[in-house]
């Protein structure tokens, strides 16, 4: 356990200084575009001619500017520092402030993510479980239907996120909490199908023979059988289901002009040209997943232990 | 109402028709295996006609699918333009650059049990993440042409590869290891008859999550910027200027792209990975 | 010197168990000569599989010394001394009947048109000829024993190592691998280690019956079988077989406890 804590702390550790050796080549021109706007002669001094050179040579020849890249207000690779900073500033120094609902308040975004990715789920899961029922009952309805739910998964959503969108509004739907919890379900439901169906159907032959011997009834064997032995499968799915309904959620922000939510911070980020932004949502839309799916995790254990299915 | 009526008649016969084969004796020939979701599909398709032209559902909201194929039929020649921008260029290309560095990647940190430890967990992690929300980043980065839209796609496919061929390359059977060891079998050797066959289902798996991903990511990146053309670029536009029946047209292009490389992936699987359980059913 | 196979002295073994050492071998001696059969029996969990692994140097002992063919088992697997036979077959799926047996020759870069002549006479050996391009999943569990067989017995290794080989197979099948493998035995002069749950399967096929008793695991009698190397399966009714089966079995009756 401390072994792989270990492992896990030394690779963050690299990617950590991986990403701040990257920052000054990344940054180099903007940085030099910057102290030449400042009265900084540069070599050379034109951003056309510094175009056509690599970053290696700029930083070469303009050593003294390389730390400059490590400050920008709008970098094209920001450190971690600056995005930590970022993250705070509109998250923790926001509470503090008493602002946590403002509108440039991560938490108020995330939070508006996070109903949709709730409603995804519950829809999605809803329809995963459903769908899982009928197809482990009924021989037709899976020769019919599977191979849809497989196909439903290779259509990129993303084409239809912008025609969910207008098609709801049109129809008179205010908001957009039901579009997005629509494309976050439907990210969401195929996981959690595939694993009820598998787990529906983990019960061996000699387990549904005995219930057979008992004379028990089909609803009898679904209950006493089929159902807590798909407990376990659930929950994996469920987590992943999470995860995607998260990333559904997102998708459903990203294009189509929406002005709240973790997506619609990147998207605006975006539009203004502030990247930091950009960086601040993300790092916050994986620290949301994070928390997600290690609730889902806790449950599972709390769970199951209470019903006896793990030690 | 008589529209109603039709796909209701029609829907009731190719259910008791698709009843009717799942229970004659031929119900597991390939033939009726994929006859069923057909008719299954078309009776969406109909329904969908229907319900359009019952409640004079306006073309500008929902389009039905006989304008839809209208369309699709009268602009092939920019559907394969934009087919051309976002899936070949764009999808398909950072599809096989990030599958195949994630592969390398695998096999080097492999060596150190150390890394792997380490990064499975991470890559795990990050597999999961709206990794999406990159693109704009990326777009800034590598410019409005498809490089960006590869970009975004290499990252995507990146994890999920990596993380199930670390897991495959680890998931040797113990007695198939020790068989190498008493052949005195070096590490490359061990590394080419034994584990990458034995990963191949892992790997194939995240090829095939990665092939979901390729077309979203590309298209994700056409929002973000994009030259004149792409499905993504079309897509948006199209939902602005109110010409629906051609987002249909794209949506099923995209549908149709994402199926088919989907489908190929997935054939590659039976023909790598014949020999494991889950494929000889 | 020279005649010694494998030679163990006071070999054990402990394995680290979270509730506890185990101890798979203890203070184990044993020297095996060139060409001869000799079979190991005993209860379940006294040690057989963890002494043939130390052979194998796929398990490294913690106390005391093994040699195989004078060097120790380190270099003897390095250089390719021996087949091994797992318990199951352990066939690559992926790999047809015919290129599983190739995977050995192809690891230790035998000559292509070699590989192929031994193929061809391994798989007659062991009766498969004609199922080279059959997938193991398509092959009963007898026949597929019976390819890892020949896929041990391909490559030039002097010493065959194999653990319950048999146990999962039907009487009759089994009969008939014990002649073939005899058979075998007498024609290429290997020196095999055989692992075995049966007394008759013991008694019939060995030259030399080591019988281990359990916690901790170790050698309770090493008994020298008087059969004539000639055997019919009907040996296995005649009065000697009898008491040699049944010195084995009070051997056995000796080494468990029954605490
Ligand atoms: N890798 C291991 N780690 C811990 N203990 C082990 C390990 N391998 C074997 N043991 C223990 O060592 C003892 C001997 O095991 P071994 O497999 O050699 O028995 P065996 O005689 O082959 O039994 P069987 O007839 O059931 O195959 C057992 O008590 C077993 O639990
Ligand atoms: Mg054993």
């Amino acid at each position: 356990m401390t072994k792989t804590a270990l492992s896990v702390l030394t690779v963050l550790a690299a990617i950590v200084v991986i990403w701040y050796l990257a920052v000054a080549p990344m940054n180099i021109r903007v940085a030099l575009d910057q102290a030449e706007r400042a009265g900084a002669t540069i070599d050379p001094p034109s951003a056309v001619e510094r175009r056509e050179m690599s970053s290696w040579v700029l930083m070469a020849k303009n050593r003294d500017y390389i730390s400059e890249g490590y400050a920008l207000d709008r970098p094209r690779l920001p450190t971690p520092v600056q995005v930590g900073q970022e993250l705070w500033k509109t998250t923790g120094a926001m509470v503090l402030n008493g602002r946590t609902w403002s509108k440039r308040s991560l938490i108020y975004h995330g939070w508006i993510t996070l109903q949709s990715t709730f409603w995804g789920f519950l829809l999605g899961t809803t329809i995963g479980i459903v769908g899982a029922i009928a197809i482990v009952q009924s021989r037709v309805i899976e020769m019919s239907v599977m191979p849809w739910a497989i196909i439903s998964q290779a259509i990129p959503i993303v084409a239809l996120a912008p025609m969910i969108i207008v098609l709801s509004s049109q129809v008179g739907i205010e908001g957009r909490g039901f579009p997005k919890a629509l494309i976050s379900s439907y990210l969401c439901f195929f996981p959690v199908l595939v694993g009820m169906v598998k787990g529906l159907r983990s019960p061996s032959a000699e387990q549904l023979d005995l219930l057979k011997t008992y004379s028990a009834s089909g609803v009898q064997r679904f209950m006493k059988l089929r159902v807590p032995a798909s407990l376990p499968y659930l929950f994996t799915s469920l987590k992943i289901g999470i995860a995607a309904a998260l990333v559904g959620a997102i998708v459903g922000e990203l294009p189509t002009g929406a002005i709240s939510g973790l997506g619609a911070r990147i998207l605006i980020g975006d539009q203004f040209g502030t990247p930091l932004a950009i960086w601040a949502a993300l790092f916050a839309a994986a620290i949301l997943a994070g928390v997600l799916v290690t609730l889902l995790d806790r449950t599972q254990q709390a769970l199951l232990r209470r019903m006896g299915m793990r030690s | 109402m008589s529209w109603l009526i039709v796909a209701l008649i029609f829907w009731l016969a190719a259910w008791a028709a698709n009843v009717a084969m799942v229970r004659s004796k031929w119900s597991e020939t390939t033939l009726v295996r994929f006859v069923v979701p057909v008719i299954f599909g078309l009776t969406l398709v109909i329904a969908w006609e229907a319900l359009v032209h019952a409640f004079n559902v306006s073309a500008a909201i929902l389009p039905p699918p006989s304008a839809v194929a209208d369309t699709f039929a009268r602009s092939t020649g920019m559907l394969w333009e934009d087919f051309t921008q976002t899936v070949l260029k764009g999808a398909l290309r950072g599809y096989f650059i990030g599958a195949a560095a994630a592969f390398v990647v695998a096999i080097l940190i492999d060596r150190s049990p150390f890394l792997t430890r380490g990064l499975l967990p991470i890559g795990n992690f990050v597999a999961a993440l709206p990794i999406v929300g990159v693109a704009p980043i990326l777009v800034s980065w590598f410019g409005f042409d498809w490089q960006s839209k590869a970009a975004v796609v290499v990252v995507m496919v990146f994890f999920p590869v990596l993380v199930n061929t670390v897991q495959g390359l680890r998931e040797t059977d113990a007695m198939m290891r020790d068989l190498m060891r008493t052949y005195a079998a070096s590490y490359f050797k061990t590394l080419w008859k034994l584990r990458i066959p034995a990963a191949m289902p892992f790997i194939f798996n995240g090829l095939k999550v990665g092939a979901t991903l390729a077309l979203i990511g590309a298209i994700v990146a056409e929002y973000f910027g994009s030259p004149t053309r792409g499905m993504g670029f079309r897509i948006s536009t199209g939902v602005g200027s109110l010409s629906i029946d051609l987002v249909w047209a794209e949506i099923v292009v995209a549908a149709l792209a994402g199926t088919l490389f989907y489908g190929v992936v997935a054939w590659f699987e039976k023909k790598v990975t014949f020999w494991h359980p889950s494929q000889r059913g | 010197m020279t005649d010694t196979a494998i030679s163990a002295d006071n070999l054990s073994l402990t394995f680290q168990t979270n509730d506890g050492p185990v101890h798979a071998l203890k203070d184990v001696s044993l020297d095996i000569n060139k060409g001869d059969f000799v079979s190991f029996i005993g209860p379940s969990g006294c040690g057989k599989t963890t002494f043939l692994r130390c052979m194998a140097d796929l398990e490294q002992p913690t106390g005391g010394s093994i040699t195989v063919n004078g060097v120790s088992a380190r270099e003897a697997r390095k250089s390719r001394a021996y087949g091994y036979v797992f318990q199951h077959a352990g066939l690559y799926p992926w790999r047809t009947i015919g290129r599983n047996v190739r995977l050995p020759l192809e690891i230790m870069g035998y000559p292509k048109a070699d590989q192929d002549a031994r193929i061809k006479r391994v798989l007659e050996l062991v009766d498969l000829a004609g199922f080279e391009k059959k997938f193991p999943w398509q092959l009963s569990g007898g026949m597929q024993q019976r390819a890892s067989i020949a896929r041990a017995l391909a490559f030039d290794a002097d010493i065959l190592l194999m653990d319950e080989p048999f146990g999962a197979l039907d009487e009759i099948v089994r009969d008939h691998l014990n002649e073939q493998l005899l058979r075998l035995w007498a024609k290429t002069q290997k020196t095999i280690a055989f692992v075995t749950h049966s007394i008759p399967e013991a008694v019939y096929l060995s030259t030399k019956i080591v019988v281990m008793s359990p916690r901790p695991g170790r050698i309770s009698d090493v008994i020298e079988n008087p059969l004539p190397a000639e055997r019919p399966l009907d040996i296995r009714d005649t009065q000697a077989f009898l008491d040699v089966a049944h010195r084995v079995r009070e051997g056995l009756r000796a080494g468990h406890s029954y605490d």
